[in-house]
């Protein structure tokens, strides 16, 4: 890519489109990374003209559906962040246990490996039978791939490796078999997980919990959406909840950052108000 | 060039030694931001703004989402993200896929600042061992902006500055001695 191909103005007008014709909200998104991914698609898609692209869009709902999961970012691991997972295991989901039941959000959870991390955690604290994780996201694509729970065996070296750093001490390769070239998360881990789409630009509120987790969706985001995004979880959030963000993410500028406190080193902040 | 909006220097294997010797002769006076990509593994994260603080006058943070670019200050990529540029001249992370199996990609970075800063853009490709910041400094050059990169005789690792010779029009080939004084006069 040299000069962009498809202007910043191209750009609004395709998120109007969207917004008008499907009810997808992406105005409130970084310019930057969505030009970036349009501009890629756009690309990689052999269009010929931006005339084509709208009207493609616009009109032909498969291929809507391909704009979306292009343009939205579903990069994820298991155990990313090997640290955050271990204040999870020693720290919040201990104090959890304390309940006799325990409601877990994760918001954004793309292709799910995030997860099973957790359904992994929660078993060798023996809490996964009372708990429940709501798994959403606003692509359909990424939550069925998530409820199939395969993933490439060429990760699970790593992946392996992130969740010794993060405290695992049993044999990881015990939590899926080995099919060709997949590796299948057991049953019992995914019993406990609740895929289903939400929104958060559009969706409400729609349970109470101990845990919310939105890791590396917020960066998508401008800061009044972050804004709106933030009070959503903090109404569908009990006192005494914990609110976990991606490294790179913070609460700070936020309205509801004084009802919080942050737990050392991590982005994981508990409502004390 | 003169009144220089932002500097952006990428790099990889090699490159850190070049900042180390480079960064104490920058004055403390520049007008512009320096904006720093480098490749490195993850999960040290704020080693590297640590130790470039240390040899330099100038302030030196991580940069973050949302922040503003302001002149003066020099800003580290983070590891494991890459940084992008919006057209308000404040920075976005961005944790989509590798570019060149790096992340941060110099390309993202170099790519996004081209039209934000357009002729007012100098892009300074150092050593390393792969051919990210190519099609970035193709992009910045698109826009007016300068493609500069140290000269491959002085790298510690050459490909990477050879790549960008072999396929972009460069403006300035640069040894190490010479990279202060030419960032100084850029304000
Ligand atoms: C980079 S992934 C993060 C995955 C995981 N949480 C992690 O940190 O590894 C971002 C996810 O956010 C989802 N997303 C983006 N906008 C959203 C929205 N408005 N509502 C719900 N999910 C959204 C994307 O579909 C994508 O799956």
């Amino acid at each position: 890519m040299e000069l962009p191909l498809i202007n910043d103005e191209q750009v609004e007008l395709l998120l109007s489109d969207l917004l008008e014709n499907y009810g997808y909200d992406f105005t409130g998104y970084s310019k930057a990374s969505l030009k970036r991914r349009i501009n890629r698609l756009y690309s990689l898609d052999k269009i010929p003209g931006f005339a084509e692209f709208r009207y493609k869009i616009s009109r032909d709902s498969l291929y809507f559906k391909r704009f979306v999961e292009q343009i939205t970012v579903n990069v994820t691991e298991m155990f990313r962040d090997p640290g955050f997972f271990t204040a999870l295991r020693e720290t919040v989901l201990p104090r959890l246990g304390t309940y006799p039941f325990i409601r877990i959000w994760l918001a954004g959870c793309s292709t799910g490996e995030e997860a099973y991390s957790i359904s992994i955690l929660l078993k060798e604290l023996n809490l996964l039978d009372k708990s429940l994780i709501y798994a959403t996201d606003l692509n359909p694509a990424v939550l069925e791939k998530a409820a199939q729970g395969m993933f490439s065996l060429n990760y699970m070296k790593q992946y392996s490796e992130n969740y010794i750093l993060s405290g695992g001490k049993n044999d990881f390769s015990s939590y899926y078999t080995a099919k060709y070239s997949l590796a299948k998360f057991n049953e019992e881990l995914k019993h406990k997980i609740i895929f289903s789409t939400h929104n958060l630009v559009s969706d409400h509120s729609f349970n109470e919990f101990q845990l919310i987790l939105c890791r590396n969706v917020l960066i998508y985001f401008d800061r009044d959406l972050q804004h709106k995004v933030l009070e959503l979880f903090d109404e569908s959030l009990d006192e005494l909840g914990y609110l976990a963000l991606g490294t790179k993410e913070t609460i700070d500028f936020s309205k509801i950052a004084r009802k919080y406190k942050r737990l050392q080193n991590e982005k994981i902040w508990r409502k004390i108000s | 060039m003169k009144n220089c909006e932002a500097l952006i220097i990428g790099g990889s294997a090699g490159s850190l030694d070049v900042l180390l010797r480079v960064l104490p002769l920058i004055s403390p006076d520049v007008k512009f931001p320096v904006i720093i990509v480098i490749h490195r593994k993850n999960g040290s994260d704020s080693l590297l703004p640590e130790l470039l603080s240390g040899k330099t006058q100038l302030q030196v943070k991580e940069a973050e989402e949302k922040e503003a670019i302001l002149p003066g200050i020099i800003y580290i990529a983070p590891s494991d993200y890459h940084l992008l540029i919006e057209m308000n001249k404040t920075f976005s992370l961005d944790y989509s896929e590798k570019v060149n199996y790096s992340r941060p990609a110099i390309d993202a970075t170099f790519q996004t600042a081209a039209e934000v800063y357009q002729n007012k853009l100098v892009c300074l490709l150092l050593s390393g061992s792969n051919a990210d910041g190519v099609n970035g400094l193709k992009t910045a050059k698109s826009w007016g902006g300068m493609a500069v990169i140290q000269d491959p005789e002085s790298a510690q690792v050459a490909f990477m500055p050879q790549q960008a010779k072999l396929h972009v029009k460069i403006d300035r080939i640069l040894s190490i001695e010479d990279m202060p004084e030419f960032i100084n006069l850029l304000s």
